[in-house]
């Protein structure tokens, strides 16, 4: 087997679970200042994620490091190259990371809607962000023939880009309101239900476009059948999502963001970050990876651990089924 | 100032100020996690009222180790991109590893821990934060392991103009991990061990909660012993180690120029002159240079400018001296602080089970907070300053590492290093403002109290 398709895949998992773990984390960060009419309330929404989230960010920081250690090319010209937005999002990362542990420990309003906001922008950030990279990834962008990226920060903020950061700040809100309206108690559940509701129009809109888009710019109809009933069935769970109970929901619309992801990197495959200078000056899956030796190494590495993540993380989400109420302590 | 320049200033700082949390995070959450142990052994209440409170400090401190954390995963990319190329074959396995292995563990189980304490079962939940200074602790040693191959390469080949893996466990298994790590894991429990004794003297000058405290301070009092004796042995071994492996490192901790004679002595104060390549005053103790490089009597210091020499016939022309003065002071600042510690640990054990009678005691206990987040930093100095102008030593220089310019001007990173100080500034301060709010409650409050301190 093709240790490069092999890391290809195994990327593209850890950004799937990413984006679906993190998704509704963001959006329920994204909801907070605007769902939470009280302290308490607010509190309620926060612990909704609060045992969960820090686990949920390490996805993101594996498929860093697994980025580097299987395509070091594609590391090294990806972050250099989106210096900028890079930097704004963890800025933003931080802010939201010390924002969920500190926010409590003082009994004061002021301080805490201080933080309520870093979490806002803690997840608004970073969600928008993200959409505006993977855009720029299917769009392409400027690298020259020595793998270096020759654009700026203003080159990545193109429409396809813009378009690509409000379709993942859409759909995580509507990712994040059904999580909360499946985690918390009483009343303060159908909030997040409707709010979840409004932005399900623009997500499917920004949606619509964004794969048209990627249709466009990757020739995504040459990819096969089952690429395009990937793309189908993403587009159908999350149409779905709209005419479901809360617990369908979530998980119809959890379901459209990983395949969601399957398709932004069927649409690259094999290239990992194409070039808009020249087609063979693009970072593909052979000429940005590491060793077969480091491949192999790796490939024993994840078969073993990535399981037991999913146990463990697994177990977490089980000890913590019970909805929260308003009122309790916590976060 | 060059881009260089500017890279390796916000590496330095955002890295000297991640490593301010980590060690304590290293080191307290296994002090919590005896505490809890003890709770669930001998079931006394009072155990699990410690737990509580030190977790709290634990968990303020680990929010901001976390976050900064995340820096350091991407700024390799960001800064050091020709680094990463150059190196990614090699430094991203113990990077991924981390991730996967250790980081996914402690992540995961610290947040079922903080929120559990009355969902799961006693045991349980001892078990988790257990899990949680196991991960920790996993995620320092791969941490290393990377480290390590910078300050040893080894199990590499050079091909495709790259560094290239060629055997896992020898990077696994670098005997500089062995040193390396080891000095890393004492110098944490060093670190939760002195934050626990200052604070629970702070507690004890004022009779609050003895029972507690003085519990407290006991657990802290062995940690201490056993964490600052150990630090100082490993790191001696250590030292005899770099000799051989990095010398003109060595040759720069002891401010050593020329050769010295046979037997060797052992610098105590030197001003330091760089330019002319001399220590224009330079108070000496004789034989102890022998002593603590060799363990005996006699045996020279090889001198940086020999080491020059030798380099620029190995490597070609070049400057493969480091920044002496940094290294020199920082290497000494740390032993002198790591003697203080080892003193005020044998200080407490002579005073075992009546800390409270000793005023001097309890007061240089608060003073002694801050002597391992200095012994912490100037350490990880002389590994990483005593290391230049090399990345990877012998093999890639730091300023054949930085990302082009063409991609990352200048002025972008000077806004990048303003833009992390800034916040980082902002944050440490609510940092430290929380750590002493919550190191001076009470432990018996109103039941619900507690819960919501721990509970974020």
């Amino acid at each position: 087997m093709d240790l490069h398709v092999v890391w290809f895949v195994l990327i593209t998992v850890l950004f799937a679970g990413f984006f679906f773990l993190e998704g509704f984390d963001y959006g329920v960060g994204m909801w907070l200042p605007f769902l939470g009419k009280s302290d308490a309330e607010r509190r309620a929404i926060i612990n909704a994620i609060g045992p969960v989230w820090d686990g949920n960010e390490v996805w993101m920081i594996t498929a860093g490091g697994a980025m580097f250690a299987a395509f070091p090319h594609w590391y090294a010209t990806l972050f250099s190259g989106f210096y900028l937005a890079l930097f704004l999002m963890l800025l933003a990362l931080i802010l939201r990371g010390v924002a969920f542990e500190y926010r409590s420990l003082h009994e004061d309003s002021g301080w805490r809607t201080r933080w309520d906001w870093a979490i806002f922008f803690g997840s608004a950030v970073p969600a928008f962000l993200w959409g505006v990279a993977v855009a720029n990834l299917i769009r392409g962008v400027p690298i020259d023939a020595h793998m270096q990226y020759t654009g700026t920060f203003w080159t990545l903020l193109n429409p396809y880009g813009l378009l690509g950061g409000l379709a993942a700040v859409a759909v995580f809100l509507v990712h994040g309101g059904h999580f909360l309206a499946l985690k918390i108690e009483g009343e303060l559940a159908a909030r997040p239900r409707r709010a979840a509701h409004a932005a399900w129009w623009p997500a499917v809109v920004a949606l619509v476009l964004f794969v048209l888009g990627l249709f466009g710019y990757r020739g995504y109809l040459d990819k096969g059948a089952l690429a395009l009933l990937v793309a189908l069935v993403a587009a159908v769970a999350f149409v779905a999502v709209r005419f479901l109970g809360d617990r369908a929901a979530f998980w119809s619309g959890g379901f459209a963001i990983v395949l969601a992801t399957v398709t932004v990197f069927v649409a690259l495959f094999p290239n990992v970050m194409p070039s808009t200078l020249n087609p063979d000056w693009s970072l593909t899956i052979y000429n940005a990876s590491a060793s077969n030796y480091t491949l192999g190494v790796m490939t024993v590495v994840a078969l073993v651990f990535t399981p037991l993540v999913l146990l463990y993380q697994g177990w977490t989400y089980w000890v913590f089924r019970s909805r929260v109420r308003v009122g309790e302590g916590g976060y | 100032m060059s881009e260089v320049a500017l890279a390796r200033l916000q590496f330095a700082t955002t890295t000297t100020f991640h490593f301010f949390f980590v060690p304590l995070t290293l080191g307290l959450v296994i002090l919590v996690a005896i505490m809890e142990t003890l709770y669930v052994v001998r079931g006394d209440e009072k155990y699990k009222r410690m737990a509580k409170f030190w977790g709290t400090l634990f968990l303020i401190n680990f929010a901001i180790g976390v976050a900064t954390g995340l820096v350091q995963e991407f700024q390799f990319g960001m800064n050091w991109s020709e680094y990463s190329r150059f190196m990614g074959d090699i430094f991203g396995v113990p990077l991924a590893i981390e991730a996967l292995l250790a980081f996914f563990m402690e992540s995961t189980f610290i947040g079922v821990w903080a929120f559990s304490w009355d969902k799961l079962p006693k045991k349980l939940h001892a078990a988790l934060i257990w899990l949680v200074a196991l991960g920790s602790n996993l995620s320092a040693f791969w941490i290393l392991v990377a480290n390590s191959f910078m300050q040893r390469p080894t199990g590499y080949v050079l091909r495709n103009g790259r560094a290239e893996l060629e055997s896992f466990v020898a990077i696994a298994t670098n005997p500089n991990v062995f040193y390396q790590f080891t000095h890393v894991f004492f110098a944490g429990l060093s670190t939760g061990a002195f934050v626990v004794m200052g604070i629970s003297a702070w507690h004890l000058l004022r009779r609050r909660e003895v029972a507690e405290f003085a519990a407290s301070m006991k657990i802290g009092v062995i940690a201490a012993l056993v964490g600052s004796i150990m630090v100082a042995t490993v790191g001696h071994f250590q030292a005899q180690y770099i000799i051989h492996e990095q010398p003109m490192k060595f040759a720069a901790m002891e401010g050593v120029w020329e050769d010295t004679p046979d037997p060797a002595p052992w610098s105590l104060f030197a001003i330091i002159d760089e330019n002319r390549q001399e220590n224009p005053v330079n108070i000496e103790i004789p034989y102890l240079g022998s002593l603590l490089s060799y363990n005996k009597l006699s045996g020279s210091i090889t001198g940086m400018k020999t080491i020059q020499r030798e380099y620029e016939a190995k490597y070609g022309p070049g400057n493969y001296i480091p920044p002496v003065k940094w290294t020199y002071w920082s290497f000494r600042v740390m032993v002198l602080v790591g003697g203080l510690m080892i003193l005020l640990a044998l200080w407490g054990l002579a005073l075992w089970g009546r800390f409270e009678t000793s005023r001097a005691f309890l007061v240089s206990s608060i003073w002694m907070i801050a002597s391992p987040f200095i012994a912490n930093s100037t350490g990880w100095w002389v590994a990483e300053i005593g290391r230049q102008p090399w990345i990877v030593q012998g093999l890639l220089k730091t300023s054949e590492a930085v990302t082009p310019a063409s991609v990352v001007p200048a002025g972008t990173v000077l806004l990048s290093l303003i833009g992390f100080n800034l916040l980082y500034l902002v944050l440490g301060l609510i940092d430290l403002g929380l750590m002493i709010k919550y190191a001076q409650r009470p432990m018996r409050e109103p039941e619900e109290a507690g819960d919501e301190a721990l509970a974020y």
